[in-house]
């Protein structure tokens, strides 16, 4: 009954009268940062053997965290469905969802949440077993497809079936772990949802090699942490922490030399990145080391991407389009100045 | 001396009936009040936050598929349709579940108070795990149990021609009415019509006269044989449409799902059980005295449960089985679990695209309300009908 529970909260804050004041001042106050995740997504958001949250979109969050107190552990990690994950942001329950959401428009524009910077360019793609022997996704006309409930992926699927002509037959599921069980299981032909889950998931398989991730990406998925809508300070704030880590990597920033980096560096984007020239910690009512509290904590973007989803991962990813843009990527971040 | 005992006239202008007509009338008051300020402070909030609201997204594209439907869904199709097939699945595992749910419940409850000892503790070991284990767990073991258990598309079983069973579901020649299919339907309204006229009137040929007539064995037979004789009569005008093995699964035919099955299944053990301790516990209210009376009279003791001890039973059974049906119904929102596209999982869906969660609660709410108390009104009315056994 909890998945019932949960929307008639938010309905329930929604009728309540709140006051509003900054999220920052909020968080502040509270000494901790509430930050939605995923109900695990390895390499995203999932809890380790020692019930620590690892990933990248919770590597976002540590990043915050520390860039505000100083400690990448203030955070509360609150778990949230697809279903939840807007409604959470919207009500206070969360600060910010951190938890592979499609940047679309209607949810910018009518649902009440903002978007702040993209964090993993990502696509809609199919697995399914490689006895079928298929080539590419339109040979899977009339096959069974286990799907996540209340994502952008149930309309892609269908908007796929109607542009290719073909019929599948979609089995719904509440849940991440439901779908790929009954996937697993054989209930379905094939498992459909973000290119990079979809590898994620297949590393936890018993035989990973059975299975294969078909060619073609149906969609658009730009991945990005999303905020209240209205409070402009915190949006603010989330979009230009992202940039920064992106900036780090671009600049040669690591966690290793994050410090040298600041007694030593004569370049002036790194001098005013990490607070040793001018004040913009204090544009985002932060300190003025802000970025080099989060770097020191977590590492550039780069450093992120590796230890959870690339090379140093269990994922093995390539960066590929979620590498630098003067790499051959998609990532290319406004300057920090 | 009369005009001391006459009755106190009321007069709606004493004080307590003023005090108290105007307390009710505040509590309405205060009610009504803060019904509007809510309704109006989630008005403001959801302006502010810049959150649609109101309910013209149901005639909006729905674009989402849905796996099970019992009547044609595209995802071309509106919201306000997508969320109608959700009740009607609601609705289709509900009634479902309630009649089966039934069964077991009045032969597992009468099965408890059996004399052989077998029998009987085999039936409270069933009562006793199946009420108190969750019925979320209970759901998602029987879907793993049904999904393990069954072979895949390629290995499907094959139970007889046309009839096939595999992970994928339970696929079963779908019959389709040729011309003439008419005849046939005539012959079985006639022959229900004939076979409810025959047994009110055996039954009352039996109050008159004493003299018994088989009239149960008798319309059996009617129901069954009529319109199985106006089937050849009529040339047989029925063509089967058989499941074909094509691509990935069997097309064609009639299927039931896994999801449908498991949700089923789960439902009516789990609440059949509670339903047997209804049925146990009615029959042990019903006292000693009158099966005695009933085996002093010479009747079987199958005659006695079924003439003497059932009927009583009833009273107390009835009751408490309402409360079990209304649970039973709010209960197959945990389709979501395993994947039935019930009513709150299509619902669901429609928040998760739309944000317009306050309107798809209220649907929901509306919806189970109204089937609920249409199951009250039904039970109520039996109700009606086993207390007036009371002599």
């Amino acid at each position: 009954m909890k998945k019932i529970l949960f929307p008639i909260m938010a309905a329930a804050a929604l009728m309540a009268g709140s006051a509003w004041a900054g999220t920052l001042d909020d968080v502040k106050a509270r000494g901790q940062l509430n930050c939605g995740v995923s109900e695990g997504v390895p390499g995203f958001s999932i809890p380790d053997s020692s019930g620590r949250w690892v990933g990248l979109d919770v590597d976002m969050c540590r990043a915050l965290s520390s860039a505000i107190f100083n400690d990448d552990d203030k955070i509360k990690f609150v778990s949230l469905s697809s279903k939840q994950k807007i409604l959470a942001v919207v009500t206070g329950q969360v600060d910010l969802t951190s938890r592979t959401t499609t940047w679309t428009m209607k949810r910018d524009t009518k649902e009440g949440v903002d978007f702040t910077a993209i964090v993993y360019f990502d696509g809609q793609a199919f697995m399914a077993r490689k006895e079928l022997g298929l080539k590419s996704a339109t040979e899977l006309d009339g096959a069974t497809v286990c799907v996540t409930s209340g994502t952008t992926t149930e309309l892609n699927l269908a908007d796929f079936a109607r542009a290719n002509s073909i019929k599948f037959e979609p089995v719904v599921f509440e849940g991440k772990k439901e779908a790929v069980n009954a996937y697993k299981s054989g209930r379905c032909d094939a498992l459909t949802t973000d290119y990079s889950q979809l590898a994620a998931f297949r590393t936890t398989f018993p035989k990973p090699d059975d299975h294969e991730i078909l060619g073609d990406v149906i969609s658009k998925e730009p991945l990005s942490p999303l905020v209240k809508h209205g409070d402009n300070q915190w949006k603010d704030l989330v979009t230009w922490l992202l940039v920064g880590l992106i900036s780090a990597e671009e600049l040669g920033v690591t966690k290793a030399n994050v410090d040298d980096m600041k007694a030593n560096s004569k370049n002036p984007t790194i001098q005013r990145m990490l607070g040793v020239s001018g004040d913009y910690g204090s544009y985002i009512g932060l300190e003025k080391d802000w970025l080099h509290k989060a770097i020191k904590a977590t590492g550039n973007y780069g450093e992120i991407f590796d230890r959870n989803l690339g090379l140093g991962s269990k994922l093995k990813m390539q960066r590929g389009k979620n590498a630098l843009w003067s790499q051959g990527g998609l990532l290319y971040v406004p300057p920090l100045r | 001396m009369t005009d001391l005992i006459a009755p106190p006239r009321s007069n709606p202008f004493a004080a307590d009936k003023i005090v108290s007509a105007a307390t009710q009338f505040l509590v309405v008051a205060a009610v009504l009040t803060g019904g509007y300020m809510l309704f109006v402070t989630t008005q403001g909030n959801l302006e502010a936050r810049h959150i649609e609201s109101g309910f013209t997204f149901l005639g909006h594209e729905a674009g989402f598929p849905i796996g099970d439907s019992l009547i044609s869904f595209e995802p071309a199709d509106s919201y306000g349709r997508a969320f109608v097939v959700g009740v009607i699945n609601t609705f289709y595992v509900s009634v479902l579940s309630i009649i089966f749910a039934t069964v077991v419940g009045v032969v597992m409850g009468v099965a408890q108070v059996s004399r052989n000892w077998l029998i009987a503790k085999l039936a409270e070991i069933y009562v006793e795990v199946m009420r108190n284990i969750p019925l979320l767990l209970t759901l998602l073991f029987v879907y793993g149990v049904v999904l393990a258990g069954l072979p895949s598309v390629r290995r499907s079983i094959e139970l007889f021609d046309g009839g096939f069973l595999n992970q994928r579901g339970l696929y079963l020649p779908r019959p389709l009415p040729l011309d003439g299919f008419g005849f046939v339907l005539a012959a079985t309204v006639i022959a229900l019509i004939g076979a409810i006229a025959l047994i009110v009137w055996a039954r009352r040929y039996h109050d008159r006269t004493g003299v018994a007539v088989p009239s149960a064995r008798i319309s059996f037979g009617l129901l069954f044989g009529l319109p199985l004789l106006a089937y050849f009569v009529a040339g047989a005008p029925l063509d089967w449409e058989l499941p074909v093995l094509k691509g990935f699964n069997y097309r064609g035919g009639l299927v039931f799902r896994p999801e449908f099955a498991a949700l089923l299944l789960g439902l009516v053990v789990y609440r059949g059980a509670f339903i047997a301790e209804n049925v146990r516990s009615g029959i042990q209210a019903v006292g000693k005295g009158q099966r005695e009376a009933a085996a002093a009279v010479g009747l079987t003791p199958g005659r006695t449960m079924q003439l003497v001890v059932l009927p009583q039973a009833l009273r107390t059974i009835i009751p408490s089985t309402t409360n079990d049906y209304a649970s039973l119904v709010k209960d197959s929102s945990l389709a979501v679990a395993i994947g039935y596209p019930d009513m709150v999982s299509i619902g669901g869906t429609m928040i998760g695209q739309n944000g317009q969660a306050i309107e798809v609660i209220g649907m929901w709410m509306a919806i189970y309300l109204a089937i609920n108390l249409v199951v009250s009104l039904l039970m109520n009315w039996a109700n009606l009908k086993a207390q007036l056994v009371e002599r």
